[in-house]
């Protein structure tokens, strides 16, 4: 009965596997050469003590939000590559269709990439 | 021309004027990434933006004048006259909006570009919201919008008011969405659809007249729904707003979106609860709060733009009234009120973007006195738009009002029409001090008003609101015909007609 779940067990099994093994791994393997950087738990981030009122630079906002709209672009492109390769042409929509479709929106998410790009949104500095 | 939406290039067609204006919004922000910065890209912006509305418009026109209308059901988006006239409107308030922007943002140092592309984004989220046959298009047009705006109310970065009124639209805007939103899903949950029309027969053919999840839903849309047209009691965010954005900006928040917003009400209401009886009292209701809290709170203020943001609540509740009428009746006189309140408000707010002194735009109505001889013009502009809000005859106002009334007349809403000319009556206690500061009390000084500009631009649109004013009021015939034809959003009305889908609701 719980046939077709098997695949998703075995990703599971598969993700949980490369997270364990990469910690493991690099728990006994990684050369190791502590600097006072290094040790802090967020090694390229803030400080996690100290004052909760901290002002912090308006570019983490920028560069969370760009990610977040750039994250939802992959949400989109794989239930439409599902259906793409699979329900294209079996009653549902025309395979043109829904390549023209996804390529509207990839050109207007093209769009808002070059303009943040040149606006300057991506630099750090 | 009849358009068959399920079939992808007449839903192309029947989407012309949104697909023009988006190209031209997604162009605009191409340029715009490239030339920012100096007052002249600023100003290639604002002439791109001008063309994009005009070919928009043209679009809409194209369509209306093919008197495109949908096959059988339309899915998705409305193909009606009402949709195009709403259109006209939205694009017009845009385009007045561009016109008076363009010198004040140079004046006040607001040199972003960008601010025309959120313009332009803001208006083909009304045109979605004004012309969604379904809940959610309806929603995803005013999160569009929304947005946009949110953005625009915040635009000047420097002023600490324009920073609260950006965090208190985005706060409250915020919440009104997920009222709106909770609201479709209780619809839904009711009647398993969210296409308008689909709702009106399920609602019909399941006597769904008073079951509580729908009758929730639809009171969670209006709340969605008062918070957008700022219908008291929750206009709360509106004076706040107004008072801290950009002057145009808040002009076109309190006509184009308020518009939009309206539009929207009036199309749900209309072809998707038209069987539900409950949702007339509720607007009645709020239509009574809305006019008599407005205008009386409205008395009470000494700024001229606070004055105008509590008279924009106020012009909210009369055309709540037109909405509470029904479709039938209110829908002529609810276009037309629509038309000559959107000219009205956004020259008002012009005038006062005009008046306005560099960076601190807070005039008071005082501030007015002797500008009759020293700018007569401008005084005649300012007057007219204050005596055409008031209702007075020969102006626009004073016809739409009379329209409202008398369809609230023809559907035995004697009460609800009294109100409005009472109210009305109040609010010449506001409308008139600021005729009387400017044509009968001495300026203060001669250099008074020297500081006090209108470019070619706003002078051109400014002319063209006041003479549309005086025009309508005077000869209103064309637009009432349009208005009358556009009233074409009876379809819920017919839904019986219409043969009851196959799927089942999900209960």
């Amino acid at each position: 009965m719980l046939q077709p779940y098997l695949p998703f067990l075995i990703l599971l099994a598969v993700a949980a596997g490369t997270a364990v093994m990469m910690i493991v791994l690099s728990h006994f393997a990684a050369p190791r050469r502590p600097t006072h950087a290094k040790a802090a738990p967020y090694e390229s981030g803030m400080p996690p003590l100290g004052s909760a009122r901290e002002r912090f630079s308006i570019k983490f906002y920028l560069v969370a939000m760009l990610f977040i709209l750039f994250d939802i672009e992959t949400v989109f492109l794989i239930p439409w590559g599902t259906i793409f390769f699979t329900g294209a042409g079996t009653g549902g929509p025309a395979m043109g269709f829904l390549l023209i479709e996804m390529l509207v929106f990839l050109v207007i998410l093209f769009v808002g990439y070059v303009y943040v790009w040149k606006r300057g949104a991506l630099k750090w500095d | 021309m009849t358009l068959d939406v399920s079939n992808y290039p007449q839903l192309l067609t029947a989407l012309l004027p949104e697909l023009v204006l988006s190209a031209w919004a997604l162009i605009l922000l191409l340029v715009v990434a490239w030339r920012h910065g100096t007052a002249r890209d600023l100003r290639l912006a604002g002439w791109l933006t001008l063309v994009a509305l005009a070919t928009a418009a043209g679009a809409a026109w194209w369509l209306w004048w093919q008197s495109a209308h949908a096959a059988g059901i339309s899915t998705m988006i409305a193909v009606d006259d009402f949709r195009f006239v709403a259109d006209w409107i939205f694009l017009g308030g845009a385009l007045l909006t561009v016109l008076f922007s363009m010198r004040y943002l140079e004046r006040e140092g607001l040199l972003a570009p960008e601010y025309y592309v959120l313009l332009v984004f803001a208006t083909i989220g009304m045109m979605l919201m004004g012309g969604g046959e379904d809940l959610m298009v309806i929603f995803l047009g005013l999160e569009l919008m929304s947005i946009c705006l949110y953005a625009l109310a915040g635009f000047n970065r420097r002023s600490p008011r324009a920073a609260e009124a950006g965090l208190k639209y985005f706060l409250l805007g915020a919440f009104a969405s997920a009222f709106l939103l909770y609201g479709i899903a209780l619809v839904y949950g009711a009647t398993g659809t969210t296409n308008l029309s689909l709702i009106g027969v399920q609602v019909v053919s399941l006597e769904l007249q008073h079951a509580p999840l729908l009758l929730l839903g639809v009171a969670l849309l209006l709340i969605g729904f008062g918070f957008k047209v700022a219908a008291v009691p929750f206009h709360m965010w509106a004076p706040d707003v107004y008072d801290g954005s950009p002057t145009p900006v808040a002009g076109y928040m309190a006509t184009a979106v308020k518009a939009a917003a309206f539009a929207a009400l009036f199309r749900v209401v209309g072809e998707a609860f038209g069987p539900v009886g409950a949702w007339r009292e509720i607007v009645a209701g709020l239509a009574i709060t809305t006019m008599v809290a407005g205008n009386l709170i409205a008395l009470a203020q000494r700024s001229l733009k606070r004055m105008l943001a509590y008279s924009s609540v106020a012009h909210a509740g009369y055309l709540l009234v037109a909405v509470a009428t029904g479709v039938a009746a209110g829908s002529a006189a609810f276009v037309f009120y629509l038309v000559a309140y959107s000219l009205t408000t956004l020259a008002a707010f012009a005038l006062l973007a005009a008046k306005g002194r560099g960076g601190e735009s807070d005039v008071q109505i005082d501030d007015l006195a002797g500008l009759a001889a020293q700018r007569p013009w401008l005084a005649f502009a300012l007057s007219v738009c204050m005596l055409s809000l008031l209702g007075f005859p020969g102006t626009a106002g004073f016809i739409g009002k009379w329209y409202i009334l008398v369809a609230a007349m023809s559907t035995g809403q004697g009460w609800l029409a009294a109100l409005l000319v009472l109210t009305s009556v109040v609010s010449a206690g506001y409308y008139l001090p600021v005729v009387m500061a400017m044509y009968m009390q001495p300026a203060v000084s001669t250099e008074a008003h020297a500081e006090v500009c209108l470019d070619g631009f706003g002078r051109v649109a400014m002319a063209v609101a006041v003479a549309g004013l005086l025009f309508f009021g005077v000869a209103p015939n064309r637009l009432l015909d349009l208005s009358k034809t556009s009233a074409t959003v009876q379809r819920g009305a017919a839904a019986g007609a219409i043969a009851a889908p196959t799927f089942s609701p999900g209960h």
